[in-house]
């Protein structure tokens, strides 16, 4: 399953890479690769921007736009002002709730 | 059930003297920093019962343990230490899977989310993990310095740091706690395979309950209007008009969410386009089609009516397909983003389109038209 092509704000620095590889670790959808000590992004289609690895390269060779991939979270944000955030809360007591 | 020690000095786990012990804790285990909680490996028919409410209601909103250091089977100082959230779904999962194993079981404050949610979010986070791994004198627990961490953990969890700050070093177990014994057995090596994380059509299907009911909060709003347009006569509100006229648009208000919020979701692979709006779009089109050819194929409906229940119900199965988004295993903010961009516009044109159709059918039904 692969979301709309072409929008994910994946950057790889191929200068600062040392080709260690965490990032191919933490990636949960396989969207980077290692070869020849240099990592390259394979399928940019399948990135859902969580940051993971961007926050583990020690490098700072990867940047990307993190955020929440939620319609009612960014929609939110639109009509109340405030970063997006999941706060789909269920209950009606207004505090941060588990969704995702 | 062993007994819990009611006093101890400085206790490094969740245990309070003054608090029951939890029913899935079967006793304490002694730790030179103190002792800890033992968490059972089995989970009961009470866990399981909360783990559906989870499922269907507001029940997950307040579904936490008490953060700190548990113990599963008879851990000792060169047990690995496996890192977790406090939302007790995601707790319950870990311990199940390390059923016949000794290990140590780090659960970090993360709210009552669970361990991806709070990674996003920087709960389950770098400095969350230092400050849990010194308050729990975990370096005194154990002689050696590895922590096992869920790998949707990583975007909260900047390895390096943590290894800079507290010694530990981070080792990025697989997707799904399931997988654990696999990748203890390979040396704390992942296959590809359990590296990428899945999205199949049961894991959907479990979502679909918390899809549907939040869009049916917005129904009895949707019943009011179609009923009152459709009763609304010069002479004042007919109940009869009203049921007769409004009862097709009521039940494809239903059908709308139930194809936005489960035929979609259910089939996503299958519909055509990769946007969730149009693959919500697409469905609601063929509910409405299918309506009218299967279940009222006998009504002639006036063609206003038959051109709304075209123009308002793909919409509104579009929105609600779209919400769809915040639930799946691959949806990034930029892609909602551009999907929100082109399709809000489209919605309120849809709803004021819906909306002088049905005030010029009215006029011309009062005959002031």
């Amino acid at each position: 399953m692969k979301y709309l092509s072409n929008v994910a704000t994946l950057m790889l620095d191929r200068e600062k890479c040392t080709g260690c590889g965490n990032c191919t670790e933490v990636c949960p959808h396989a969207v980077l690769s290692v070869r020849d000590k240099k990592a390259s992004i394979t399928d940019l289609d399948k990135c859902m921007e969580c940051g993971a690895c961007e926050t583990n390269c020690p490098f700072g060779a990867i940047t990307v736009d993190r955020g929440v991939g939620c319609a009612a979270a960014l929609i939110n944000s639109m009509l109340y002002g405030g970063e997006p955030s999941c706060d789909c809360s269920s209950s009606q007591s207004g505090k941060t709730t588990a969704c995702c | 059930m062993t007994a819990i020690p009611l006093k101890f000095k400085d206790p490094v786990g969740p245990l309070k003297p003054e608090k029951p012990a939890p029913k899935w804790i079967e006793g304490t285990v002694a730790t030179p920093a103190g002792p800890v909680y033992k968490a059972s490996t089995v989970l009961s028919y009470r866990d399981y019962r909360e783990h559906f409410r989870c499922r269907v209601s507001g029940y997950r909103d307040n579904f936490t343990i008490e953060p700190g250091v548990y113990a599963v089977g008879s851990p000792d100082g060169n047990s690995e230490v496996f890192v977790s959230a406090n939302y007790k779904y995601s707790f319950d999962l870990l311990r199940q899977a390390l059923h016949g194993l000794d290990g140590w079981i780090l659960a970090l404050d993360t709210k009552g989310i669970n361990v991806w949610c709070a990674a996003g979010k920087g709960a389950f986070g770098t400095v969350e993990l230092i400050k849990k791994i010194s308050d729990c004198r975990l370096a005194s627990i154990v002689e050696h310095r590895r922590l096992v961490l869920p790998q949707l953990g990583a975007p909260g969890i900047s390895a390096h740091q943590v290894s800079k700050n507290t010694g530990f070093k981070v080792h990025y177990g697989p997707v799904y706690a399931k997988d654990l014994p696999a990748y203890l057995a390979a040396g704390r090596k992942a296959s590809p395979d359990m590296r990428t994380v899945k999205f199949t059509i049961k894991d959907r299907l479990i979502l679909t309950p918390m899809e549907i009911i939040p869009a049916m909060k917005n129904y009895p709003l949707f019943a009011l209007i179609v009923l009152f347009a459709f009763g609304l006569q010069p002479s004042g509100i007919m109940f009869g008009d009203a049921f007769y006229g409004g009862a097709p648009f009521l039940i494809l208000g239903l059908s709308a969410v139930l194809s936005g919020a489960f035929v979609t979701p259910l089939l996503l692979p299958a519909i055509p386009f990769r946007s969730f709006a149009l693959k919500g779009w697409a469905t609601g089109l063929l509910t409405v089609f299918a309506y009218h050819k299967l279940v009222a194929p006998s009504l002639v409906s006036p063609l206003p009516l038959t051109l709304i229940s075209y123009i308002f119900f793909p919409s509104a199965s579009s929105y609600i397909a779209l919400q769809f988004t915040g639930s799946t295993t691959f949806t990034g903010m930029s892609g909602v983003k551009k999907e929100l961009k082109y399709g809000i516009p489209l919605y309120i044109t849809s709803i004021a389109v819906s909306l002088i159709i049905m005030s010029v059918y009215k006029l011309v039904e009062w005959g002031l038209l």
